[in-house]
Formats: structure tokens, C-alpha cells, sequence
């Protein structure tokens, strides 16, 4: 099982490199959520030079939130585009042929849509920091938030897409299971990433335990299902 | 026992049951000390809330079984669970919020139940909309299994997340050692819940034979269809031939 995770793994980051759908694309587009907030939220998160910030909002409140929803995005787009690889040149049923371990593919497919999205989350964090004045306090609560999250998305996302791979609604259906679905995800990951970025009244260490047990139950879940989730392929 | 016979049976008790529950709630009980004739929401919400959740761990379980065995009667009875759950979601959350405006001030709140009770609606849609994409049965069940089970491992970590984010809610109200109601209010709501279980049984029972014969209508074609719907209404040999077993 994990030499076929290290084959399909190797696959998918191949194709990225050569592609470069990662880097030319989806980490602009995580990039321009967190500018696209700005206007949005104006004065709640924007001062301008010489401007008193009595008027903005607490900056780890507002850039974890933003931080993680940037990512949730652009994990949207990692995971269709995982999806869509196979979809392309009768990949699927090269996949189903190859006689690899059902496991092993949602462990590969969902590894390589976790190392973009860490990618990714390294940019954002930056954002973060120069756009919204975050200071990053405790960057191992940080990171031990990440990777759980991080897998999180990238295990149920791997889910849905490869599920709903072959559906001319896929884009607007993954969404629609996907948001409620990591919708406490979300809100553990914004808790404990606050408590990392200089929110002392929150403790960041029970929301990373959630996220830990969340991503082992998703991973072992995909594991167990994605034999049936490839059979409809 | 036959299937219709025991949907049958449930619906009549569970209208008997729910008709006592009116009398009880609107006339026999008296008006809270602290929340006034709002308190005899708790006879209607808490068993909406109870059959919605109910709802989902049937689902929850014909989807192991539809795993496991491949046997199709459980896709329909998944279908069913997954299908009342969001109705009485919806319906959780609107007795919730009518209840809310006067006794918090405001139709919604971001209370960790109210916002489990949203995701979980949510995820009963998205679970419904799988099962309406293209494909044939055994796509469809197999997809339908997949989301459904997703959705009920994540009822827990749905529950502490927000749990711990907020609470405004009520409490429990039955669990808690020094509870808050007694007498003649508790036997009321729990006799509410059996009701309410009762008639969940029976639209449970209905829709997967429902679901059993949309299958076998789209399997024989419109003819078929219309001759096993004109056998079943008119109690003819064909319709023994087609048993409404779930």
C-alpha cells in the first residue's frame, strides 16, 4: 500500500512540476483571497500610514480566519485539479488497471494535495504577517495546527472529487459537500492558529487534539472507502 | 410482518401518541415559571431534533450494511433515513428559531447546537443531491454510502468544535444530574419522542418502499410502473407479486 501511495504521489508531484498549476496558478489565487479580504473587510482590517488601529480588529483574530479560508479555497482547486488529472486521456481506467492498492492511491492522490496545500499555507502565512500585522508567536502551535488541518482537507477533498470526478456538476458539487463537511475543521484549525499568532486568551492545544483525531478518522476513513469511491470512476 | 402493515401501525400510534402529546402540551400542563407558554416548545422541538439526528444514524448504518452485503433494499433504507433527516433538520431548525426570537431576543444565534444542527442539514442536502446524479442504482448507492458516512463521522467533531466555540443553548436538558423539568412536562416530552419515533418509523418504512419502486419503475420502464402502481392500489395478485418488503 505505501509503495503504491509513493508511486501515485510521485505521479501527481511529477505533474505538477512540469505543469505548474500549483505555483503559476493556485497559490496566486490563495494569494489574491487574502488581498481580496482587505477591500472587503476595509476598515476592520485596513489602516492606513500614520492611522491609529482603535478601529481595526484584533490582527490574529482576523488573519487566522482569513488564513484559513484563503486556504480552503485554493484546497478547492488543488483537489478538482487532482481529480481532473486522472479524468484527462482515459487516466481513470488506466488507474483501475494498474492493479494498485485502492489505499494506496487515496494515500498518494491525498499526500500530493497535502504537499501543495503546505506550499501554499507557507505563502499565506507571509501574507498574513505583511498584510495584516500578524505576529507569529508560537510557530510550532502553528505547525502542529497545520498538518492536521491540512490533511483534513486534503483527504475528504480527494474523496469528493475523485467521487464526483466523472459529473459535468463536479465544480459546484465538491463545494457543496465539502464546506459543511470542514466546517469545524475550519473553525478548530482559526482557534488554535489565533492562539499562534499572539492570542494568549485562547489555548491552542485542545483544538489541534480535535484536529489530530479528525485527520486519523478521515485518513482511516478514505482508507477503508476509496476502494468503492474508485469503483465509481 | 408485512412492511405496509407495519408502516401502517406506526403511523396509527404514532397519531394516537401525538394527539395525546397536543392535549397534554397545550392543555393539561401549565405555563413555565421563567419562559412563560413558550416552554411548551420543548413538546414539539427536542423530538424534531431527536427524529432528524435518528435520521442520519439510520442512514448512517444501511450504508455499513449496503457495504458490506450490496443488497439494495438498504440503499433504500439509507435514501429514506437521509431524506427525513433533512426534513426534520430543517424543521429543528425553524421550531428552534421561532422558539429563540422570544426567549433570546433573536431568530438565530451562533449556538454550538443551532450551528451543528445547520452543518448537519447541510450535509443532508449535499448527501441527497449525490444520490441525484447520474448513474446507475449501484453508483448511486455506492456514492451515497461514501457521503453519508463522511457526514456521520463527522457529527461528533462537528459537536465538540463547536461546543467548545460557544454555548448558549439550553443545556441538556434530560442528562443533566439536577434537572431542570419534571413531573407531567417530562412525561409529555418524552411521550413526544416516542410519537415522533413512531411516525419516523413510518415514513422511514413508506419512503424506501417508495425508493424500491422508483428503482424498479426506472428498471422495467413506465409501463411496468403503471401497472404495479394501479396492482398496489387496488390490492390485485400483482401486487403480491411485488411484495413492499424494505
Amino acid at each position: 500500500m505505501l509503495r503504491d501511495a509513493l508511486t501515485v504521489l510521485s505521479k501527481d508531484l511529477r505533474i505538477e512540476r512540469r505543469s505548474k498549476v500549483t505555483t503559476t496558478q493556485i497559490a496566486p489565487f490563495g494569494v489574491m483571497v487574502l488581498v481580496l479580504f482587505a477591500f472587503g473587510l476595509d476598515e476592520l482590517v485596513v489602516r492606513g500610514p500614520g492611522e491609529s488601529s482603535a478601529n481595526t480588529v484584533s490582527a490574529a483574530a482576523v488573519s487566522a480566519g482569513l488564513f484559513w479560508l484563503a486556504t480552503l479555497f485554493a484546497a478547492l482547486l488543488a483537489v478538482q485539479r487532482s481529480s481532473a488529472l486522472e479524468q484527462a486521456d482515459g487516466g481513470r481506467d488506466g488507474l483501475r488497471l494498474s492493479g494498485m492498492d485502492p489505499a494506496g492511491i487515496f494515500l498518494g492522490k491525498s499526500a500530493a494535495v497535502f504537499l501543495q496545500l503546505v506550499v501554499l499555507e507557507v505563502l499565506l502565512a507571509i501574507g498574513v504577517v505583511l498584510l495584516f500585522d500578524a505576529t507569529l508567536r508560537n510557530p510550532l502551535l502553528l505547525a502542529a495546527t497545520a498538518v492536521p488541518a491540512t490533511i483534513v482537507l486534503a483527504t475528504t477533498g480527494t474523496i469528493y472529487a475523485t467521487l464526483t470526478g466523472g459529473q459535468r456538476s463536479r465544480d459546484t458539487l465538491v463545494p457543496l459537500l465539502e464546506f459543511p463537511l470542514v466546517a469545524p475543521i475550519l473553525l478548530a484549525a482559526s482557534q488554535a492558529t489565533r492562539a499562534a499568532l499572539d492570542d494568549r486568551t485562547i489555548d491552542g492545544w485542545p483544538w489541534v487534539r480535535l484536529l489530530v483525531v479528525a485527520a486519523l478518522a478521515f485518513t482511516a476513513l478514505g482508507v477503508l472507502l476509496f476502494d468503492a469511491v474508485l469503483e465509481d470512476l | 410482518m408485512n412492511s405496509q402493515i407495519a408502516a401502517r401501525v406506526c403511523a396509527v400510534l404514532g397519531a394516537v401518541v401525538l394527539g395525546v402529546v397536543v392535549v397534554l402540551g397545550l392543555f393539561v400542563t401549565g405555563p413555565d415559571v421563567v419562559q412563560g407558554e413558550y416552554v411548551r416548545m420543548i413538546y414539539l422541538h427536542p423530538a424534531i431534533a431527536w427524529t432528524a439526528y435518528s435520521g442520519v444514524g439510520v442512514a448512517a448504518f444501511a450504508s455499513i450494511a449496503w457495504l458490506r452485503t450490496r443488497k439494495m433494499s438498504w440503499d433504500h433504507l439509507a435514501g429514506a433515513g437521509i431524506e427525513i433527516s433533512a426534513v426534520f433538520t430543517f424543521l429543528a431548525l425553524v421550531t428552534g428559531s421561532i422558539w429563540g426570537r422570544p426567549t433570546w431576543n433573536s431568530w438565530w444565534q451562533w449556538d454550538p447546537r443551532i450551528t451543528s444542527t445547520t452543518l448537519l442539514f447541510f450535509l443532508s442536502i449535499g448527501a441527497l443531491t449525490v444520490r441525484r446524479l447520474d448513474g446507475t442504482v449501484e453508483q448511486r448507492a455506492r456514492r451515497s454510502a461514501v457521503v453519508v458516512l463522511l457526514a456521520a463521522v463527522n457529527v461528533p467533531i462537528v459537536h465538540f468544535s463547536v461546543d467548545w466555540w460557544r454555548s448558549l443553548h439550553q443545556g441538556r436538558t434530560l442528562a443533566r444530574v439536577d434537572r431542570t423539568i419534571a413531573g407531567l412536562q417530562l412525561s409529555t416530552m418524552l411521550l413526544s419522542i416516542v410519537g415522533f419515533t413512531l411516525v419516523f418509523s413510518a415514513l422511514l418504512i413508506l419512503r424506501a418502499r417508495t425508493n424500491r419502486w422508483e428503482d424498479e419503475a426506472a428498471h422495467g420502464g413506465l409501463g411496468e410502473a403503471v401497472s404495479i402502481r394501479r396492482a398496489e392500489a387496488t390490492g390485485s395478485p400483482a401486487a403480491a407479486a411485488h411484495p413492499g418488503t424494505v
